[in-house]
């Protein structure tokens, strides 16, 4: 339990616990290190932000309707909040790699949904398929790309939605 | 005495640094200071690399090579000391945290300060994170994706921020805010929180003794010569590293985003958390009753309000009408019943009376002043020996109860700081011929002061000292823990002889002179 008086050797002792203080730092600064991608793999990355479909059309306002209605608050359409879930699948090679239904947020559930996947795929040639259906009203996807893609190892492929041009792919 | 194996553990760590470093530079009783002064070192050579550091998508990069490459011998150096600094302070943290842990030291009225101190590891290696982020090397963008999924992932947060990351997409504004929070608001928050942290306690120290503080800048310094710290290949959001060498440090959160989704994530980190949030009460410490103020035996002094370890007593206007200025009052929240207070009062004298009770200014009702003078009697008579040796004894150190025999009797007390420096003086007048007091290890008191109070009283540096008439050869200061057994009875050999040694150079003495 007492200190060791030789000084030398107390310095060296102590040169010692620093030694391995430092060791440790050494190591665990950088090692081990994590493979993220095997040498032939690469990545796709679907990330976009989106607001489903109404649930419910606009309905036009009769005039006896507008009538009742404070001269500011007049609009001749009726809309509902309430956004349609986002489902969102993804094929590569005819195989379906990915499936999800996205609620709307909100106390209304009205706001835009945010898509952010990612997997790891082979690089290479890829028949690549996105599909999303966000329409309570309307049957089956109503937004889809499909695309031969070629990739990489290590390039991440993106695709984004713009609710005007659609799905794309770069 | 059966010791649990986890404070054995760190009682055996402890005693190899005690060899190597001794009592006053073992870093294991330093290392929120030892943390401070690395504080110290991250501060300034941050500061120091904010200068040409260029804070925007397109130059962070280049301008960490430059400090890296170009100034290699100032700047380099720098941002080495800075990032193995920031790892050394997890080190000491996380032992800091063992230890109060082994030790016992993190429950009862300490809740506090174990509960205030988690958010600070979280804080730090939050800092840690933007730290790593800033470099904008493919370890930031790595580090950059995993904390906007976990971001992204807490519910009724805006789950846009990943988006951030795709290619095209990143904006020198983000990186600035990134910026600021590591350069601002992050340290200030940080230092708020240790504040927090130490705010229960009496004369916070924040350096660490010159030697240990010398010694680990050197060794920071030679670590950072030999390897210096250096970038990944840039940060490339159109592409993903195949391999990365992360700093296990700060970022071992993000390899498990590769495994398991963000929200098992959060529920891994948060429960963690709580696990050592709730360690305070698992299991509950018993209660014990805290110091008792009675002011007809108080004078104002102060001495108790200067010994308390943990800010407990406190100094207000006369209220009894008594022509003192000043009186105490204990807030019972904070008081460590360590009895500290009742060791500093002059009142705590023997002397004072030798018919009926005791009393003194401030009390531990568990084993008052009165009560120890009265065990010292009992003690005393209890020894029939060539010698009667008392060996006053910390209940968080050596058993003394194991030392009895018959020249030797062991009083625990609950800290040696609560022993009266008269108490000595009478157990030597009460026919001892000698008294040992033994602590915790020296400089690892339980309650912080209490074998540092006691042995500066015994020097006289402080107040209530040992008076001069008091024969300092027969008293004895020894420190130790429950693993310690065989250095106190060496000691107490030792010290047997040499009051034999005393007793017959007196006894010649009184024959000469007769």
């Amino acid at each position: 339990m007492s200190s060791i008086h030789n000084k030398p050797l107390r310095y060296l002792l102590q040169a010692f616990n620093y030694f391995v203080f430092m060791a440790l730092i050494w190591y665990f600064a950088t090692e081990p290190s994590i493979q993220i991608l095997a040498e032939d793999e690469a990545m796709i990355t679907i990330a976009f932000a989106h607001a489903g479909e109404l649930r419910e059309p606009c309905r036009k306002l009769s005039n006896e309707e507008l009538q009742k209605l404070a001269p500011n608050m007049r609009k001749l359409d009726d809309c509902p909040r309430e956004r349609s879930p986002v489902l969102i699948e993804v094929m590569l090679d005819e195989e379906r790699i990915y499936h999800q239904t996205f609620y709307p947020p909100g106390l209304f559930e009205d706001g835009s949904i945010d898509v952010y996947y990612r997997a790891k795929i082979p690089a290479g040639q890829h028949q690549l398929q996105v599909k999303m259906d966000d329409s309570v009203r309307e049957e089956g996807f109503n937004h889809v790309i499909k695309h031969d893609v070629s990739i990489d190892p290590t390039h991440i492929l993106l695709v984004e939605f713009n609710s005007v041009k659609g799905f794309s792919i770069r | 005495m059966l010791v649990n194996p986890v404070k054995r553990a760190y009682l055996t760590l402890e005693s190899w640094f005690n060899i190597s470093f001794g009592t006053e530079w073992n870093p294991l009783y330093h290392l929120g200071t030892l943390s401070f002064f690395l504080f110290w070192i991250i501060l300034v050579s941050g500061l120091y690399l904010f200068i040409p550091f260029h804070g925007s998508v397109a130059g962070a990069y280049q301008s960490v090579e430059y400090i890296t490459h170009e100034q290699w011998y100032a700047a380099g150096v720098m941002r080495s000391l800075h990032r193995y600094a920031s790892d050394a302070v997890v080190i000491t943290v996380l032992l800091h945290m063992f230890k109060e842990f082994a030790s016992d030291r993190h429950r009862g009225f300490r809740w506090f300060s174990w509960v205030t101190g988690i958010p600070n590891l979280w804080a730090i290696i939050a800092l840690g994170i933007t730290g790593y982020w800033l470099v904008w090397d493919e370890l930031a963008q790595y580090v950059a994706i995993g904390s906007a999924r976990l971001m992204d992932a807490i519910p009724y947060i805006s789950g846009a921020m990943t988006r951030n990351f795709i290619a095209g997409e990143m904006t020198d504004r983000f990186f600035i805010l990134i910026e600021f929070l590591h350069l601002l608001g992050q340290p200030l928050i940080l230092f708020f929180m240790l504040w927090i942290h130490v705010k229960r306690l009496s004369n916070v120290n924040i350096n660490p003794p010159r030697g240990l503080a010398v010694g680990t800048f050197i060794a920071l310094l030679a670590l950072s010569l030999l390897k210096p710290a250096v970038s990944q290949a840039p940060a490339d959001l159109s592409t993903m590293p195949q391999t990365l060498q992360i700093d296990w440090f700060y970022l071992n959160v993000y390899p498990l985003l590769d495994y398991w989704s963000e929200g098992d994530t959060w529920v891994l980190t948060l429960s963690i958390t709580f696990l050592l949030m709730i360690l305070p009460w698992i299991p509950p410490k018993k209660s014990v009753p805290v110091a008792v103020v009675d002011l007809d035996h108080c004078n104002g002094c102060g001495l108790c309000f200067d010994d308390c370890p943990f800010d407990a007593i406190s100094m207000q206007a006369r209220t009894d009408g008594k022509r003192f200025e000043r009186e105490i009052i204990v807030d019972p929240d904070l008081c460590g019943a360590c009895g500290i207070c009742a060791g500093s009062c002059p009142s705590s004298n023997p002397f004072r009376t030798s018919r009926g009770e005791l009393k003194t200014g401030i009390d531990m009702p568990q084993l008052t002043v009165d009560r120890m003078r009265s065990i010292t009697n009992e003690a005393l008579a209890a020894m029939d020996g060539e010698l009667k040796i008392l060996v006053y004894g910390c209940e968080h150190g050596i058993n003394v109860s194991r030392l009895d025999s018959s020249d030797t009797r062991g009083i625990s007390l609950i800290c040696s700081g609560m022993i009266p420096p008269t108490l000595v003086e009478y157990a030597l007048k009460k026919g001892a011929d000698g008294v040992m007091v033994t602590g915790c290890r020296q400089n690892d008191c339980y309650y912080r002061f209490g074998n540092r109070w006691t042995r500066m009283r015994f020097d006289g540096d402080r107040k209530p000292i040992l008076r001069g008439r008091a024969d300092r050869d027969r008293i004895r200061s020894h420190g130790g823990s429950e693993l310690d057994k065989n250095g106190i009875e060496r000691d107490l050999l030792d010290f047997r002889g040499k009051l034999l040694a005393l007793n017959q150079a007196e006894a010649v003495s009184s024959t000469s002179l007769h």
